[in-house]
Protein backbone atom coordinates (compact mmCIF):
# COMPACT_ATOMS: atom_id res chain seq x y z
CA UNK A 1 0.00 0.00 0.00
CA UNK A 2 1.34 3.12 -0.59
CA UNK A 3 2.39 5.78 1.88
CA UNK A 4 2.71 9.30 2.89
CA UNK A 5 5.55 10.87 1.16
CA UNK A 6 8.59 12.36 2.33
CA UNK A 7 9.17 15.12 -0.84
CA UNK A 8 13.13 16.53 -0.75
CA UNK A 9 12.26 19.98 -0.74
CA UNK A 10 14.53 22.08 -2.67
CA UNK A 11 14.25 25.89 -2.75
CA UNK A 12 12.15 25.20 -6.26
CA UNK A 13 10.79 22.08 -5.53
CA UNK A 14 9.60 24.11 -2.01
CA UNK A 15 8.30 27.19 -4.35
CA UNK A 16 6.43 25.59 -6.71
CA UNK A 17 4.82 23.65 -3.95
CA UNK A 18 3.80 26.32 -2.25
CA UNK A 19 2.46 27.69 -5.55
CA UNK A 20 0.83 24.28 -6.37
CA UNK A 21 -1.01 23.86 -2.77
CA UNK A 22 -2.39 27.26 -2.46
CA UNK A 23 -4.27 26.34 -6.14
CA UNK A 24 -5.31 23.23 -5.34
CA UNK A 25 -6.48 23.89 -1.67
CA UNK A 26 -8.50 26.74 -2.84
CA UNK A 27 -10.09 25.05 -6.19
CA UNK A 28 -11.30 22.11 -3.86
CA UNK A 29 -12.52 24.61 -1.52
CA UNK A 30 -14.86 26.59 -4.47
CA UNK A 31 -15.55 22.85 -5.29
CA UNK A 32 -17.97 22.10 -2.28
CA UNK A 33 -19.77 24.96 -3.63
CA UNK A 34 -21.15 22.99 -6.78
CA UNK A 35 -25.16 22.21 -6.55
CA UNK A 36 -24.58 24.15 -3.54
CA UNK A 37 -24.79 27.58 -4.34
CA UNK A 38 -27.06 30.56 -4.14
CA UNK A 39 -28.19 30.29 -8.44
CA UNK A 40 -27.53 28.46 -10.91
CA UNK A 41 -24.70 31.03 -12.88
CA UNK A 42 -22.61 31.03 -9.67
CA UNK A 43 -23.03 27.35 -9.16
CA UNK A 44 -21.58 27.14 -12.62
CA UNK A 45 -19.14 30.54 -12.09
CA UNK A 46 -17.73 28.76 -8.98
CA UNK A 47 -16.88 25.35 -10.59
CA UNK A 48 -15.18 27.06 -13.73
CA UNK A 49 -13.12 28.84 -11.43
CA UNK A 50 -11.89 25.78 -9.23
CA UNK A 51 -11.32 23.65 -12.74
CA UNK A 52 -9.06 27.02 -13.43
CA UNK A 53 -7.27 26.46 -10.02
CA UNK A 54 -7.11 22.78 -9.95
CA UNK A 55 -5.62 22.77 -13.41
CA UNK A 56 -2.93 25.55 -12.47
CA UNK A 57 -2.16 23.33 -9.76
CA UNK A 58 -1.20 20.18 -11.76
CA UNK A 59 0.91 22.14 -14.09
CA UNK A 60 2.73 22.63 -11.09
CA UNK A 61 2.81 19.59 -9.61
CA UNK A 62 4.09 17.71 -12.39
CA UNK A 63 6.83 20.66 -12.68
CA UNK A 64 7.38 19.80 -8.78
CA UNK A 65 7.87 16.42 -9.55
CA UNK A 66 10.47 16.95 -12.89
CA UNK A 67 12.30 19.69 -10.52
CA UNK A 68 12.17 17.29 -7.51
CA UNK A 69 13.60 14.54 -9.71
CA UNK A 70 12.76 11.13 -8.69
CA UNK A 71 9.39 10.50 -11.22
CA UNK A 72 6.40 11.82 -8.92
CA UNK A 73 3.61 12.58 -10.43
CA UNK A 74 1.09 15.21 -9.53
CA UNK A 75 -1.41 12.87 -8.10
CA UNK A 76 1.72 12.25 -5.51
CA UNK A 77 1.90 15.42 -4.48
CA UNK A 78 -2.02 15.27 -4.30
CA UNK A 79 -3.05 12.59 -2.50
CA UNK A 80 0.15 11.24 -0.53
CA UNK A 81 1.36 14.21 1.54
CA UNK A 82 -0.51 15.25 5.12
CA UNK A 83 -1.39 17.92 6.46
CA UNK A 84 1.63 18.91 7.69
CA UNK A 85 3.38 18.37 3.97
CA UNK A 86 1.17 20.79 2.98
CA UNK A 87 2.85 24.23 1.59
CA UNK A 88 -0.19 26.67 1.28
CA UNK A 89 -1.20 29.76 3.06
CA UNK A 90 -3.67 29.56 5.57
CA UNK A 91 -6.24 31.87 3.62
CA UNK A 92 -7.38 29.42 0.99
CA UNK A 93 -7.52 26.64 3.38
CA UNK A 94 -10.27 28.30 5.08
CA UNK A 95 -13.92 27.22 5.34
CA UNK A 96 -15.74 28.95 2.54
CA UNK A 97 -18.78 30.06 5.25
CA UNK A 98 -21.39 32.18 3.93
CA UNK A 99 -21.44 33.01 0.33
CA UNK A 100 -19.99 36.52 1.09
CA UNK A 101 -17.11 34.70 2.82
CA UNK A 102 -16.24 32.87 -0.04
CA UNK A 103 -16.11 35.63 -2.52
CA UNK A 104 -14.22 37.51 -0.28
CA UNK A 105 -11.55 35.25 0.16
CA UNK A 106 -11.55 34.60 -3.53
CA UNK A 107 -11.13 38.50 -4.01
CA UNK A 108 -8.16 38.65 -2.03
CA UNK A 109 -6.39 35.70 -3.22
CA UNK A 110 -7.52 36.45 -6.81
CA UNK A 111 -5.94 40.17 -6.35
CA UNK A 112 -2.60 38.64 -5.24
CA UNK A 113 -2.45 35.73 -7.74
CA UNK A 114 -3.30 38.31 -10.89
CA UNK A 115 -0.11 40.38 -9.65
CA UNK A 116 2.18 37.63 -8.94
CA UNK A 117 1.14 35.52 -11.87
CA UNK A 118 1.88 38.80 -14.38
CA UNK A 119 5.27 39.31 -12.61
CA UNK A 120 5.99 35.89 -12.69
CA UNK A 121 5.63 35.82 -16.77
CA UNK A 122 9.57 37.55 -16.39
CA UNK A 123 10.46 34.80 -14.49
CA UNK A 124 13.86 32.98 -15.62
CA UNK A 125 12.55 29.91 -15.47
CA UNK A 126 10.66 28.56 -18.58
CA UNK A 127 8.35 26.13 -17.40
CA UNK A 128 6.85 28.58 -14.47
CA UNK A 129 7.00 31.65 -16.89
CA UNK A 130 4.65 29.56 -18.96
CA UNK A 131 2.25 28.31 -16.51
CA UNK A 132 2.15 32.14 -15.09
CA UNK A 133 0.95 33.11 -18.89
CA UNK A 134 -1.61 30.73 -18.86
CA UNK A 135 -2.69 31.58 -14.96
CA UNK A 136 -2.48 35.02 -15.50
CA UNK A 137 -5.28 35.34 -17.94
CA UNK A 138 -7.26 33.05 -15.72
CA UNK A 139 -7.53 35.12 -12.42
CA UNK A 140 -8.04 38.25 -14.46
CA UNK A 141 -11.70 36.47 -14.94
CA UNK A 142 -11.65 36.04 -10.99
CA UNK A 143 -10.68 39.12 -10.11
CA UNK A 144 -13.46 40.81 -12.07
CA UNK A 145 -15.99 38.26 -10.87
CA UNK A 146 -15.10 38.45 -7.43
CA UNK A 147 -14.85 42.28 -7.60
CA UNK A 148 -18.29 42.48 -9.22
CA UNK A 149 -20.28 40.68 -5.81
CA UNK A 150 -17.76 42.48 -3.37
CA UNK A 151 -19.58 45.66 -4.72
CA UNK A 152 -22.88 44.05 -5.41
CA UNK A 153 -22.73 42.72 -1.55
CA UNK A 154 -20.78 45.69 0.12
CA UNK A 155 -23.32 48.06 -1.08
CA UNK A 156 -26.02 45.87 -1.56
CA UNK A 157 -28.82 45.47 1.85
CA UNK A 158 -28.03 45.80 5.47
CA UNK A 159 -27.46 41.84 5.39
CA UNK A 160 -25.42 41.29 2.78
CA UNK A 161 -23.23 44.49 3.83
CA UNK A 162 -22.94 43.10 7.50
CA UNK A 163 -22.47 39.67 6.32
CA UNK A 164 -19.33 40.73 4.09
CA UNK A 165 -17.80 43.22 6.32
CA UNK A 166 -17.89 40.12 8.93
CA UNK A 167 -15.84 38.25 6.44
CA UNK A 168 -13.58 40.90 5.38
CA UNK A 169 -12.75 41.44 9.24
CA UNK A 170 -12.12 37.73 10.18
CA UNK A 171 -10.05 37.46 6.67
CA UNK A 172 -7.75 40.14 6.42
CA UNK A 173 -5.48 38.58 9.33
CA UNK A 174 -4.84 35.90 6.40
CA UNK A 175 -3.49 37.95 4.01
CA UNK A 176 -0.05 38.89 5.40
CA UNK A 177 0.90 35.54 4.54
CA UNK A 178 0.23 36.02 0.89
CA UNK A 179 3.60 38.36 1.03
CA UNK A 180 5.62 36.30 3.13
CA UNK A 181 9.28 35.28 1.90
CA UNK A 182 11.77 33.55 3.53
CA UNK A 183 15.42 32.82 2.85
CA UNK A 184 15.00 30.24 0.18
CA UNK A 185 12.53 31.81 -1.57
CA UNK A 186 14.99 35.28 -1.16
CA UNK A 187 17.48 32.91 -3.14
CA UNK A 188 15.32 32.28 -5.80
CA UNK A 189 14.72 35.76 -6.05
CA UNK A 190 17.93 36.70 -6.67
CA UNK A 191 18.38 34.52 -9.22
CA UNK A 192 15.20 35.87 -11.56
CA UNK A 193 13.32 33.03 -10.36
CA UNK A 194 10.86 33.90 -7.80
CA UNK A 195 9.19 37.46 -8.03
CA UNK A 196 9.76 39.60 -4.73
CA UNK A 197 6.51 39.53 -3.04
CA UNK A 198 6.93 42.73 -0.95
CA UNK A 199 7.36 44.80 -4.09
CA UNK A 200 3.42 43.67 -5.13
CA UNK A 201 2.42 44.60 -1.71
CA UNK A 202 1.43 48.35 -2.08
CA UNK A 203 -0.02 47.51 -5.51
CA UNK A 204 -2.55 44.83 -3.99
CA UNK A 205 -3.39 46.52 -1.29
CA UNK A 206 -4.33 49.91 -3.64
CA UNK A 207 -6.63 47.57 -5.80
CA UNK A 208 -8.17 45.75 -3.33
CA UNK A 209 -8.85 49.26 -1.46
CA UNK A 210 -9.91 50.50 -4.63
CA UNK A 211 -12.78 48.01 -4.85
CA UNK A 212 -13.76 47.80 -0.85
CA UNK A 213 -14.16 51.77 -1.19
CA UNK A 214 -16.85 51.47 -4.08
CA UNK A 215 -18.54 48.63 -1.96
CA UNK A 216 -18.70 51.14 0.69
CA UNK A 217 -16.18 48.76 2.87
CA UNK A 218 -13.34 49.90 5.22
CA UNK A 219 -9.97 48.16 4.43
CA UNK A 220 -8.54 47.34 7.80
CA UNK A 221 -5.58 48.49 9.08
CA UNK A 222 -2.58 45.86 8.71
CA UNK A 223 -2.35 44.47 12.26
CA UNK A 224 -1.05 41.13 13.46
CA UNK A 225 -1.13 38.08 10.85
CA UNK A 226 -1.56 34.60 10.94
CA UNK A 227 0.82 32.69 9.69
CA UNK A 228 2.22 28.94 9.74
CA UNK A 229 1.23 27.61 6.43
CA UNK A 230 4.19 28.03 4.31
CA UNK A 231 6.23 25.78 6.92
CA UNK A 232 2.92 23.67 7.23
CA UNK A 233 1.63 24.52 10.78
CA UNK A 234 -2.11 24.73 9.75
CA UNK A 235 -5.53 25.70 11.46
CA UNK A 236 -7.62 23.27 12.11
CA UNK A 237 -9.69 23.28 9.04
CA UNK A 238 -7.37 21.62 6.35
CA UNK A 239 -6.93 18.34 7.75
CA UNK A 240 -11.10 17.72 7.26
CA UNK A 241 -10.54 19.01 3.78
CA UNK A 242 -7.77 16.30 2.97
CA UNK A 243 -9.53 13.78 4.48
CA UNK A 244 -12.26 14.07 1.54
CA UNK A 245 -9.68 14.91 -1.16
CA UNK A 246 -7.49 12.19 -0.24
CA UNK A 247 -10.13 9.71 0.70
CA UNK A 248 -10.58 7.22 -2.30
CA UNK A 249 -6.95 6.92 -2.92
CA UNK A 250 -6.27 6.16 0.55
CA UNK A 251 -9.00 3.69 0.45
CA UNK A 252 -8.53 2.28 -2.88
CA UNK A 253 -4.41 3.33 -3.78
CA UNK A 254 -4.09 3.57 -7.71
CA UNK A 255 -7.42 4.00 -8.38
CA UNK A 256 -8.18 5.69 -11.61
CA UNK A 257 -11.31 6.84 -13.59
CA UNK B 1 4.67 18.38 -19.74
CA UNK B 2 7.39 19.49 -22.33
CA UNK B 3 8.33 23.11 -22.09
CA UNK B 4 10.25 25.44 -24.79
CA UNK B 5 9.75 23.04 -27.35
CA UNK B 6 9.68 26.05 -29.70
CA UNK B 7 13.71 26.90 -29.13
CA UNK B 8 14.23 23.06 -29.69
CA UNK B 9 16.38 22.77 -32.92
CA UNK B 10 15.29 20.28 -35.36
CA UNK B 11 17.26 17.38 -36.63
CA UNK B 12 19.49 17.53 -39.48
CA UNK B 13 17.53 15.17 -40.83
CA UNK B 14 14.16 16.85 -40.59
CA UNK B 15 11.80 16.25 -42.54
CA UNK B 16 13.15 13.18 -42.78
CA UNK B 17 13.34 12.37 -46.64
CA UNK B 18 10.28 10.14 -47.90
CA UNK B 19 8.51 10.79 -44.73
CA UNK B 20 6.90 13.97 -46.10
CA UNK B 21 3.92 12.15 -47.76
CA UNK B 22 3.14 10.62 -44.24
CA UNK B 23 3.31 13.73 -42.70
CA UNK B 24 0.88 15.13 -44.44
CA UNK B 25 -1.14 12.16 -43.99
CA UNK B 26 -0.78 12.54 -40.26
CA UNK B 27 -1.26 16.22 -40.02
CA UNK B 28 -4.39 15.34 -42.12
CA UNK B 29 -6.02 12.98 -40.13
CA UNK B 30 -4.81 14.87 -36.53
CA UNK B 31 -6.68 17.86 -38.18
CA UNK B 32 -9.71 16.00 -38.16
CA UNK B 33 -10.09 15.43 -34.59
CA UNK B 34 -12.92 18.02 -32.94
CA UNK B 35 -13.79 19.19 -30.01
CA UNK B 36 -15.38 16.95 -27.39
CA UNK B 37 -17.56 20.22 -25.93
CA UNK B 38 -17.87 21.86 -29.58
CA UNK B 39 -18.01 19.35 -31.52
CA UNK B 40 -18.61 21.34 -34.55
CA UNK B 41 -14.78 22.80 -34.01
CA UNK B 42 -11.88 20.77 -35.22
CA UNK B 43 -8.77 21.40 -32.62
CA UNK B 44 -7.30 22.70 -35.98
CA UNK B 45 -10.15 25.50 -35.94
CA UNK B 46 -9.39 26.12 -32.78
CA UNK B 47 -5.83 26.81 -32.51
CA UNK B 48 -5.63 23.82 -30.14
CA UNK B 49 -3.56 22.08 -32.69
CA UNK B 50 -0.09 23.03 -32.36
CA UNK B 51 2.42 20.75 -34.74
CA UNK B 52 2.41 17.64 -35.85
CA UNK B 53 5.96 16.18 -36.73
CA UNK B 54 7.20 12.73 -37.56
CA UNK B 55 10.76 11.42 -37.17
CA UNK B 56 13.04 8.78 -39.12
CA UNK B 57 11.50 5.87 -37.88
CA UNK B 58 8.07 6.78 -38.80
CA UNK B 59 6.46 7.90 -35.67
CA UNK B 60 4.26 10.54 -35.08
CA UNK B 61 4.16 13.40 -32.35
CA UNK B 62 1.50 15.39 -31.89
CA UNK B 63 1.84 18.57 -30.04
CA UNK B 64 -1.28 20.44 -28.41
CA UNK B 65 -1.73 23.32 -26.24
CA UNK B 66 -4.66 23.45 -23.55
CA UNK B 67 -7.08 26.38 -23.88
CA UNK B 68 -7.43 27.08 -20.61
CA UNK B 69 -5.41 25.70 -17.50
CA UNK B 70 -8.02 22.85 -16.23
CA UNK B 71 -9.85 22.24 -19.70
CA UNK B 72 -11.36 18.74 -19.32
CA UNK B 73 -11.70 18.12 -22.66
CA UNK B 74 -7.57 17.33 -23.08
CA UNK B 75 -7.43 14.29 -22.05
CA UNK B 76 -9.86 13.56 -24.10
CA UNK B 77 -8.51 15.67 -27.11
CA UNK B 78 -5.42 13.46 -26.70
CA UNK B 79 -6.86 9.94 -26.67
CA UNK B 80 -8.85 10.96 -29.93
CA UNK B 81 -5.79 11.72 -31.38
CA UNK B 82 -4.43 8.23 -30.66
CA UNK B 83 -7.27 7.00 -31.91
CA UNK B 84 -7.92 8.47 -35.20
CA UNK B 85 -3.65 8.17 -36.01
CA UNK B 86 -4.16 4.21 -35.17
CA UNK B 87 -7.41 4.08 -37.77
CA UNK B 88 -5.17 5.85 -40.05
CA UNK B 89 -2.36 3.08 -39.72
CA UNK B 90 0.17 4.79 -37.36
CA UNK B 91 1.50 2.53 -34.72
CA UNK B 92 3.73 5.06 -33.00
CA UNK B 93 1.97 8.43 -31.83
CA UNK B 94 2.70 10.51 -28.83
CA UNK B 95 0.87 12.92 -27.78
CA UNK B 96 2.37 15.91 -26.12
CA UNK B 97 0.98 19.01 -24.50
CA UNK B 98 3.16 22.66 -24.13
CA UNK B 99 1.58 25.43 -22.47
CA UNK B 100 4.33 28.35 -24.36
CA UNK B 101 3.39 29.98 -26.17
CA UNK B 102 -0.35 30.56 -23.55
CA UNK B 103 -2.92 29.80 -25.99
CA UNK B 104 -5.40 32.70 -27.14
CA UNK B 105 -8.90 33.11 -29.15
CA UNK B 106 -6.64 35.24 -31.73
CA UNK B 107 -5.36 31.71 -33.27
CA UNK B 108 -9.30 30.57 -33.90
CA UNK B 109 -9.89 30.47 -37.70
CA UNK B 110 -11.77 32.48 -40.05
CA UNK B 111 -13.78 29.02 -40.34
CA UNK B 112 -13.75 28.31 -36.72
CA UNK B 113 -15.42 31.61 -36.42
CA UNK B 114 -17.91 30.95 -39.11
CA UNK B 115 -18.62 27.30 -37.87
CA UNK B 116 -19.30 28.47 -34.52
CA UNK B 117 -21.80 31.37 -35.30
CA UNK B 118 -23.53 29.35 -37.74
CA UNK B 119 -23.71 26.43 -34.48
CA UNK B 120 -25.01 29.11 -32.29
CA UNK B 121 -22.57 30.45 -30.19
CA UNK B 122 -21.30 34.03 -30.75
CA UNK B 123 -17.13 33.72 -31.97
CA UNK B 124 -14.90 35.82 -29.31
CA UNK B 125 -14.79 39.60 -30.78
CA UNK B 126 -12.63 41.11 -33.46
CA UNK B 127 -9.11 40.45 -32.74
CA UNK B 128 -7.45 42.69 -30.07
CA UNK B 129 -4.02 42.71 -28.70
CA UNK B 130 -2.81 42.02 -25.47
CA UNK B 131 -4.59 41.50 -22.04
CA UNK B 132 -6.73 44.47 -23.37
CA UNK B 133 -8.48 41.75 -25.36
CA UNK B 134 -9.82 40.15 -21.89
CA UNK B 135 -11.45 42.94 -20.95
CA UNK B 136 -12.29 45.68 -23.47
CA UNK B 137 -16.10 46.50 -23.87
CA UNK B 138 -17.31 43.29 -25.48
CA UNK B 139 -19.08 43.91 -28.59
CA UNK B 140 -21.02 40.63 -28.81
CA UNK B 141 -23.35 40.02 -31.76
CA UNK B 142 -26.40 37.59 -31.17
CA UNK B 143 -25.48 34.92 -33.18
CA UNK B 144 -29.22 34.03 -34.19
CA UNK B 145 -30.49 37.51 -35.50
CA UNK B 146 -27.53 39.28 -35.29
CA UNK B 147 -28.61 42.40 -33.12
CA UNK B 148 -25.69 43.83 -31.03
CA UNK B 149 -28.11 44.86 -28.66
CA UNK B 150 -26.91 42.11 -26.01
CA UNK B 151 -25.96 41.78 -22.55
CA UNK B 152 -23.68 39.71 -20.43
CA UNK B 153 -25.70 37.32 -18.22
CA UNK B 154 -23.16 35.34 -15.99
CA UNK B 155 -19.35 35.64 -16.56
CA UNK B 156 -19.21 31.93 -16.95
CA UNK B 157 -20.82 29.01 -19.16
CA UNK B 158 -21.33 25.45 -19.86
CA UNK B 159 -16.91 25.43 -19.92
CA UNK B 160 -14.15 27.13 -19.16
CA UNK B 161 -14.19 28.81 -22.62
CA UNK B 162 -17.80 30.71 -22.56
CA UNK B 163 -20.17 32.87 -21.01
CA UNK B 164 -23.87 33.11 -21.01
CA UNK B 165 -25.22 36.08 -22.86
CA UNK B 166 -29.13 37.31 -24.34
CA UNK B 167 -29.89 38.94 -27.06
CA UNK B 168 -32.38 42.13 -25.75
CA UNK B 169 -34.38 42.05 -29.08
CA UNK B 170 -34.81 38.07 -30.18
CA UNK B 171 -34.76 37.26 -26.37
CA UNK B 172 -32.55 34.29 -26.90
CA UNK B 173 -30.01 33.53 -24.41
CA UNK B 174 -27.00 32.35 -25.94
CA UNK B 175 -22.95 31.21 -25.23
CA UNK B 176 -20.35 33.66 -26.05
CA UNK B 177 -16.57 32.07 -26.88
CA UNK B 178 -14.64 34.23 -24.53
CA UNK B 179 -12.00 36.36 -25.60
CA UNK B 180 -8.69 34.92 -24.07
Amino acid sequence: MAKTIRVNETPLVLYTLRRADDALILGHRLSEWCGHAPMMEEDMALANMALDLIGQARSLYTYAGEAEGGGRTEDDFAYWRDERGYRNVLLVEQQNGDFARTILRQFLYAHFADLYWRAMMASKDATLAAIAAKSEKEMAYHVRHAGEWVIRLGDGTAESHARIAAALEDLWPYTGELFEMDASEKALVDAGIAVDLSALRERWRANVKAVLDEATLTTPADGWMQKGGRTGIHSEHLGHLLAELQHVQHTIPGAVW
Amino acid sequence: MSEGREERPMPASFPPAGNEPLLARARAVAATVCDPEIPVLSIEDLGVLRDVTCSADGSIEVVITPTYSGCPAMNMIALELEIALEKAGFDRVRVTTVLSPAWTTDWMSEEGRRKLKAYGIAPPSEKRAGRGALFGADEVTCPRCGSANTVRLAEFGSTSCKALWRCQDCREPFDYFKCH
